[in-house]
């Protein structure tokens, strides 16, 4: 009798818990699917609206002398008597084999043109995060924590999340580069060293907006996890507030930073097209823009593409890392 | 990317009154700016686009209070005629978004079920899309201006009013009262302009406020990549970028002077915005 109900119950804790690992496994493969059609939708919606935008890339290949045969023959190499559905079929297959077709302008593969310079942009990125972390989580526990400190540190992140980019990227070349002269006004440098050098006032003005939301965020996570009860009540039996800090706290205020972190790197990829217009820096953002001034439309489309490719893997991450971490988000209904 | 009030746990009665302050000083703020951008060209000491060569790069003068350009041009009095078209801007992707996403919000919170699910679905997927990145592709696609970017960045804005309008509204919704509306036959179309909508247009106002410092940022950013509005117009983002070749031969003056004018104008849209959907969240 009593067998038999153990195993009857050792049976539902099997099912419940085989259900809840496939609750999991669901929600993420929902997550990671959905992010995998936004990239097609989007790369659908990009291809489909600068195909009606103004130029004509015959010309621009061949030069307005060309005669009619070749200009013909051009035009059908490169699919454009083809519906817009077929095009769009074409150049996805062949996105997806990582070519992206050749660039108008200088008539070299796109994939090569993006290369190097993504590399460029990569470092940026990373520079800038790593500042706005270090600075935004910092300067956010401080403010969290400390109740003499939370003015400042609130008015130091208001103002700091109302400062473009390519305002601070000015302030900081009148003063840094072109006063004291401590950084390179412009250029992204060659080999590494120079590069960081070079990459240090732009990684600065890229992250003082996003590090400010970092540091906003972050103090109000930790100050709304300060202010819980069982705060209060741990250090009423006496434990030491640092550790009560460091072991509760600042743990569970951690998603939501990480959340509002990853958004913030995501948000630093897209104003990185600002910033090395700004610095005239030799990334795919500045890339981006010459190509749009010069209407070579094969780049627009891969530079467009990688920066929503690159915007929605770092927010699926942070969706997946949710679902992983945060036991109440695992759907246990 | 906004700056969003997050601080009403514990704030002490004199605290409180104090920060009133700061939604007064913050809302004159926006006022005046808003009354030199319509006023500003009448205003201006100097005619803004009046060139004169003989005294470009000056530094500050009784003349010239905030120096002149590489062209001569009085900076003040270009960054006066500048704010009517940075708020021009501004002002109609707020407008325009605010009611794209409120009624959108209202729909989809109206109508619940699979309608809610898809527009929430859409939304998400929006998103996912940079702003920037949409409003330089729209210039690729219908030429650089002043429409290109504003229209592009309605677009983009929607979804941030749209989700948090659509909570509000869908708690309006579940109220027994419009249960009651219904019963009594009234139309759908007439509770939810009359009720639904003015009991969530005071978020739906916060919501605007905040986003009009990030699309003023967003729109100076477009010009400022020249993908905007073009020069010899004068605008906020596009005097910052001309000012880049004078930065280098130590004549800071037109980026600090544009550049100043948005981080003020923003900070007191910021401010404002925060101040009011804090005191909307007390209210509730």
């Amino acid at each position: 009798m009593s067998s038999t109900a153990d195993v009857a119950a050792a049976r539902a804790t099997k099912a419940r818990g085989s259900g809840r690992r496939s609750g999991i496994t669901m929600k993420v493969v929902s997550t990671v699917l959905g992010a995998v059609g936004t990239v097609l939708a989007a790369s659908f919606v990009i291809f489909v609206a600068l195909s009606f935008a103004p130029g004509d890339p015959v010309a621009q290949l061949l030069g307005s002398k060309a005669t009619d045969e070749a200009r013909a023959a051009t035009s059908a190499k490169l699919g454009l008597d083809d519906p817009l559905l077929v095009r769009y079929w074409d150049w996805l297959s062949a996105a997806l084999h990582g070519d992206f077709g050749t660039s108008f302008t200088y008539r070299t593969d796109v994939i090569e043109l993006i290369k190097p310079r993504l590399e460029t942009t990569f470092l940026l990125v990373a520079m800038a995060a790593v500042l706005m972390l270090v600075v935004g989580i910092g300067l956010g526990t401080i403010g969290g924590v400390s109740r003499r400190w939370r003015p400042v540190v609130s008015a130091l992140a208001g103002l700091g999340i109302s400062i473009p980019t390519f305002v601070a990227a000015s302030v900081l070349i009148s003063v840094f580069a072109v006063q004291l002269g401590w950084f390179p006004t412009f250029g992204a440098g060659e080999g590494l060293a120079d590069q960081v050098e070079h990459l240090v006032l732009p990684a600065v003005a890229l992250s003082i907006s996003y590090g400010a939301y970092v540091t906003q965020l972050s103090s109000a996570a930790v100050r709304d996890e300060a202010g819980k009860e069982y705060v209060m009540t741990s250090r009423g039996r006496g434990i030491p507030s640092r550790r009560i800090l460091r072991r509760h706290v600042l743990r569970n205020a951690a998603l939501p930073v990480m959340t509002a972190s990853g958004l913030a790197i995501a948000g630093l990829v897209a104003g990185a097209v600002v910033v090395e217009q700004a610095f005239a820096i030799d990334g795919i953002g500045s890339l981006l823009i010459s190509s749009i001034s010069n209407k070579d439309y094969p780049i627009v489309i891969a530079v467009s593409l990688v920066i929503v490719v690159v915007f929605v893997v770092v927010t699926t991450i942070i969706d997946v890392a949710q679902v992983l971490l945060d036991p109440r988000q695992r759907g246990d209904r | 990317m906004s700056a969003i009030a997050l601080d009403n746990t514990t704030t002490p009665a004199g605290a409180r009154r104090s920060k009133d302050k700061l939604l007064v000083v913050s809302g004159a703020v926006c006022l005046l700016v808003a009354l030199v951008a319509v006023f500003g060209t009448v205003l201006a000491p100097h005619p803004p686009d009046q060139t004169d060569v003989l005294n470009a790069s000056l530094g500050p003068s009784a003349d010239h209070w905030f120096g002149t350009d590489g062209l001569g041009r009085d900076i003040i009095s270009r960054a006066m005629a500048g704010a009517r078209v940075s708020f021009a801007g501004a002002g109609f992707i707020v407008l325009g978004s605010a009611f794209l996403g409120t009624t959108l919000a209202i729909f989809a919170a109206w109508n619940g079920g699979w309608v809610d699910r898809n527009i929430n679905r859409v939304l998400n997927v929006m998103f996912a899309v940079p702003g920037i990145l949409v409003a330089v592709l729209a210039s690729a696609i219908f030429g650089a201006g002043f429409w290109a970017p504003v229209i592009a960045l309605t677009i983009v804005y929607v979804p941030f009013y749209a989700r948090v309008v659509r909570s509000s509204a869908v708690r309006e919704c579940k109220m027994p009262y419009i249960e009651g509306l219904e019963l009594a036959g009234v139309s759908s179309w007439r509770i939810c302009t009359r009720h639904v909508l003015r009991n969530v247009s005071p978020i739906a106002l916060a919501q605007a406020t905040i986003a009009f410092g990030s699309a003023l940022v967003d729109f100076a950013a477009v010009s400022f990549l020249g993908l905007g509005v073009q020069p010899p117009q004068a605008e906020w983002g596009l005097m910052v970028a001309d000012g880049r070749s004078e930065i280098l031969s130590g004549a800071p003056q037109q980026s600090l002077v544009a550049g100043a004018c948005i981080v003020v104008t923003v900070v007191a849209f910021n401010v404002l915005g925060d101040r009011l959907s804090s005191r909307i969240g007390a209210d509730r």
